[in-house]
């Protein structure tokens, strides 16, 4: 019989139900056959044109009805389509979760063809006034939409019926994990059985591309797209911009238990500290992150030499890259380069608002299938990261517990920390 | 048994009224006090607009100003005075292991920027492609971060050294409602000790007005009051730029430091009532309902929009409640979207402090003249999401 209690008192909580769209595909199946294969689902940019950009590629999801539609709509797709598969896996009724509902997505903005149209639709006065004008005439519910931050949430919230205000968050690229962290938090403190946490972003237009690439941040490897994201090799020159979604169906393993649904993993710690450096670098020794990692282990109750696998953040950027190895060697010691650590985003790119989510999903499938999905372009290792990146190849491994990091922009780091089996 | 009930004990507050918790108190409570309104610059809107504000008073790094627009600096200024307020400002150690979280929109984009590419789109048609010529020359790099919904977190960080988490949540008025919701419920359950929460609203910028006003809901003509405005021309909402950030404590981290106590904080309620089937009301009063209202006379410091439909509901549950002296902040601050609730429990913080209610800010609203031992604040969206909280007196 398995404790329902944590080390700390604290309801175990379980996952239930898993859902997944990547570049890669719609789907937890599609997505675990390319990823342990090593496929990339990086390609060539075709939603926009590419003239005068300085990169030409990216892992957008292409394939949905709503890949043409706008950042608000591919958001929300992205975000309705893993959380159908996750609460179906679950077995709850998909339009009456009756769980909180905790969001990770993009901050959204008025698309540039809506302020195009709205210019269009007068001729008088300033750029700001005209659209104000025209925005006031026209009253469009679809539009307003999507320039308010709650909207996308809302709308699932009818969709699957969660309960209550629901939560949308933003911690950068740790988004993800932080709403998975939110979850786990509700259900630890007794304010629900389960709960729904989705990290979703499909907001990879021109300009936050361009944005990106202004800061420096972008793999300008455009010749070959699938070779761009290089994770921890030394000729890394930056991450991949990305779309996707995950979405985890948290649940108090009592829950779980008591009404006989498969246990697929447990969400055992999460961890987080916040860097006070620099608004896009993180301190030089690395003592955020480190203190991210230990935090995690800390609440999950587990020692460093517990873990079996490291999900790394590994975005491709010579800054993150060097941080995060840094500060894995430090909370892991000698024992680091014994630890499998590989980057899923080799394969699919930087999914910035969903990485977490989606990482986390991965995760948890790499304890059930006993398959770790290698770091695939590492054909040049970098001689001063000495990792086992589990390169190139997949690997068969026993995994009973997976560290999974999370570094935003803008100091936000989080950890989570994963089991296959409850205790 | 430890005690975690959640006390307030740092107040950071901005407004066209002015800033600091002392001030508001002494303009809402003195009479006559009109508000602060700029009919001018934004036609034929009136917002509620920013004082003047020494910003290095709270953010010392002339480097650090620079990297963030208004909407920042805001935010990252009245987190400063709260942190002040509650004397944990420059304390590290406190620092360190404070929470955050942080109810945000988003930063101003480059208007200038925005209005070069619309004025060149009318005479192209490959409009995409102007995009990226525009875009790709004109963009500041810095100007992404200033507009980042979680930088205002990060800057926070950054200059008041708060670092034990940072979390962001967007939404509106609801963002503010369920950050308040999460610190409380950290702070009951033992996850924090003690919590940074708070937002700030910057409106002066015309796409931060585009926000409201792609649904119309934006008040025209004369400025009127926010009981008032049913029925005026436009939407019933005014805006206003202000900041609010609260401290809390659990009462024995608060009283272990010998810090003093504003109020006590609980119950926190939010919900999503399903509006487009006329559920809003039925919704306030469930949450009314819940909150375990006290018996007799109460003060409610409302955040009423002004919005018609969600206005007219919140009044209609409050008329239903006849103990219930609302006063609508936003009549003399404007609505400060993300910041709305957490002005709305700083100000009943501010009451339950005094010993005293705040006078009517417009005619119509009840008298309410005893000394107020509980306070109600509300927020009810314009849009969506609607929360309240009860802010109660220490002992």
């Amino acid at each position: 019989m398995a404790n329902l209690k944590d080390h700390l008192g604290r309801p175990v909580v379980a996952v239930t139900g898993i859902g997944v769209v990547t570049s890669l595909g719609v789907g937890k199946a599609d997505n675990w056959a390319a990823l342990t294969s090593g496929k990339s689902g990086i390609h060539p940019i075709t939603r926009f044109p590419i003239d005068l950009l300085n990169t030409k590629i990216s892992g957008m999801v292409d394939f949905l009805p709503s890949s043409t539609k706008g950042a608000s709509a591919l958001t929300y797709e992205l975000a309705e389509t893993a959380a159908q598969e996750a609460v179906e896996e679950a077995g709850f009724a998909s339009d009456d979760f009756d769980g909180p509902l905790f969001l990770a997505s993009p901050p959204v903005e008025l698309d540039w063809r809506d302020r195009f149209a709205l210019y269009a639709g007068d001729d008088e006065g300033s750029a700001s006034e005209r659209l104000l004008k025209v925005a006031r005439s026209q009253n469009s519910l679809d539009m307003f939409d999507t320039s308010q931050f709650g909207s996308i949430a809302d709308r699932l919230a009818d969709r699957f019926g969660t309960r209550g205000l629901p939560i949308t968050t933003s911690t950068a690229c740790a988004s993800g994990a932080t709403a998975i962290q939110l979850g786990v938090e509700a259900i630890r403190r007794g304010e629900c059985d389960r709960a729904l946490s989705i990290g979703a972003d499909g907001s990879a237009t021109a300009e936050a591309l361009i944005r990106f690439s202004l800061l420096s941040a972008l793999s300008t490897n455009n010749d070959v797209p699938e070779k761009a994201s290089k994770p921890f090799s030394k000729d890394r020159d930056g991450f991949v911009l990305a779309e996707g979604s995950a979405a985890l169906v948290l649940e108090s393993l009592e829950s779980a238990l008591a009404r006989g649904a498969e246990v697929l993993g447990i969400l055992r710690g999460c961890g987080e500290k916040a860097d006070d450096f620099h608004r896009t670098r993180s301190k030089p020794d690395g003592s955020p992150a480190i203190a991210a990692v230990k935090a995690a282990l800390a609440d999950a109750g587990l020692a460093e030499d517990e873990i079996d696998y490291v999900n790394a953040h590994g975005t491709s950027t010579p800054e993150n890259d060097k941080m995060e190895h840094l500060s894995l060697s430090t909370v892991f010691g000698e024992r680091i380069r014994k630890i499998p650590v590989s980057s899923n985003k080799s394969m699919i790119g930087h999914t910035l608002s969903a990485a977490g989510a989606i990482e986390a999903a991965f995760s948890l499938m790499t304890m059930r299938e006993g398959v770790i999905p290698p770091t695939i372009n590492y054909d040049n290792p970098d001689p001063s990261i000495e990792l086992d990146v589990v390169p190139n190849v997949k690997r068969k491994a026993e995994v009973r517990t997976v560290l999974s990091n999370s570094f935003g922009f803008g100091g936000q780091n989080t950890c989570l920390v994963m089991a296959r089996e409850p205790v | 048994m430890a005690n975690r009930d959640v006390v307030i004990t740092g107040i950071g507050l901005v407004s066209s009224l002015g800033e600091g918790g002392a001030a508001h108190w002494d303009k809402l409570t003195a009479p006559g006090t009109t508000p602060v309104i700029d009919a001018e610059r934004f036609p034929p809107y009136a917002i509620h607009p920013l004082p003047q504000i020494d910003w290095s008073l709270q953010i010392a790094k002339r480097g650090d100003q620079r990297q963030m627009e208004t909407w920042q600096r805001l935010g990252t200024y009245t987190a400063g005075m709260a942190l002040d307020d509650a004397g944990i400002k420059g304390n590290d150690e406190l620092s360190a292991t404070m929470d955050m979280v942080v109810a945000a929109g988003g930063g101003e984009r480059d208007e200038a920027v925005d209005a070069g590419v619309l004025a060149a789109s009318e005479n192209r048609t490959d409009r995409d492609v102007l995009l990226n010529e525009k875009l790709t020359t004109e963009l500041r790099p810095t100007l992404f971060l200033a507009q980042l919904s979680n930088l205002l977190a990060g800057n926070i960080s950054i200059v008041h050294k708060v670092t034990g988490s940072s979390r962001t949540f967007m939404g509106e008025e609801g963002a503010g409602v369920s950050a308040i919701e999460t610190a409380v419920a950290r702070i009951r359950s033992g996850q924090s000790t003690h919590v940074l929460v708070g937002g700030a609203f910057q409106t002066e910028h015309s796409d931060m007005l585009l926000g409201y006003e792609l649904a119309g809901y934006l008040h025209r003509g004369p400025w009127k009051p926010v009981w008032q405005r049913q029925g005026s021309e436009g939407g019933g909402v005014v805006t206003g730029s202000g900041g609010a950030f609260l401290v809390l404590e659990s009462r024995d981290h608060a009283e272990a430091r010998g810090q003093k106590i504003y109020a006590t904080l609980s119950p926190v309620l939010s919900s999503r009532a399903r509006r487009r089937n006329g559920g809003l009301e039925a919704g306030i009063a469930e949450l009314l309902a819940k909150t375990d209202l006290p018996d007799g006379e109460l003060l409610a410091v409302s955040g009423a929009s002004g919005a018609h439909a969600a206005t007219a509901a919140e009044k209609a549950a409050f008329d239903a409640n006849p103990a219930i002296a609302a006063r609508a902040l936003s009549s003399l601050t404007g609505h400060m979207k993300e910041a709305q609730f957490p002005f709305a429990v700083a100000l009943a913080a501010l009451a339950v402090d005094r010993g005293a209610g705040y006078p009517a800010f417009e005619q119509g609203e009840k008298i309410f003249a005893g000394k107020p031992e509980n306070v109600l604040a509300t927020a009810v969206g314009y849009h969506q999401f609607e929360g309240m909280a009860l802010v109660s007196a220490p002992r």
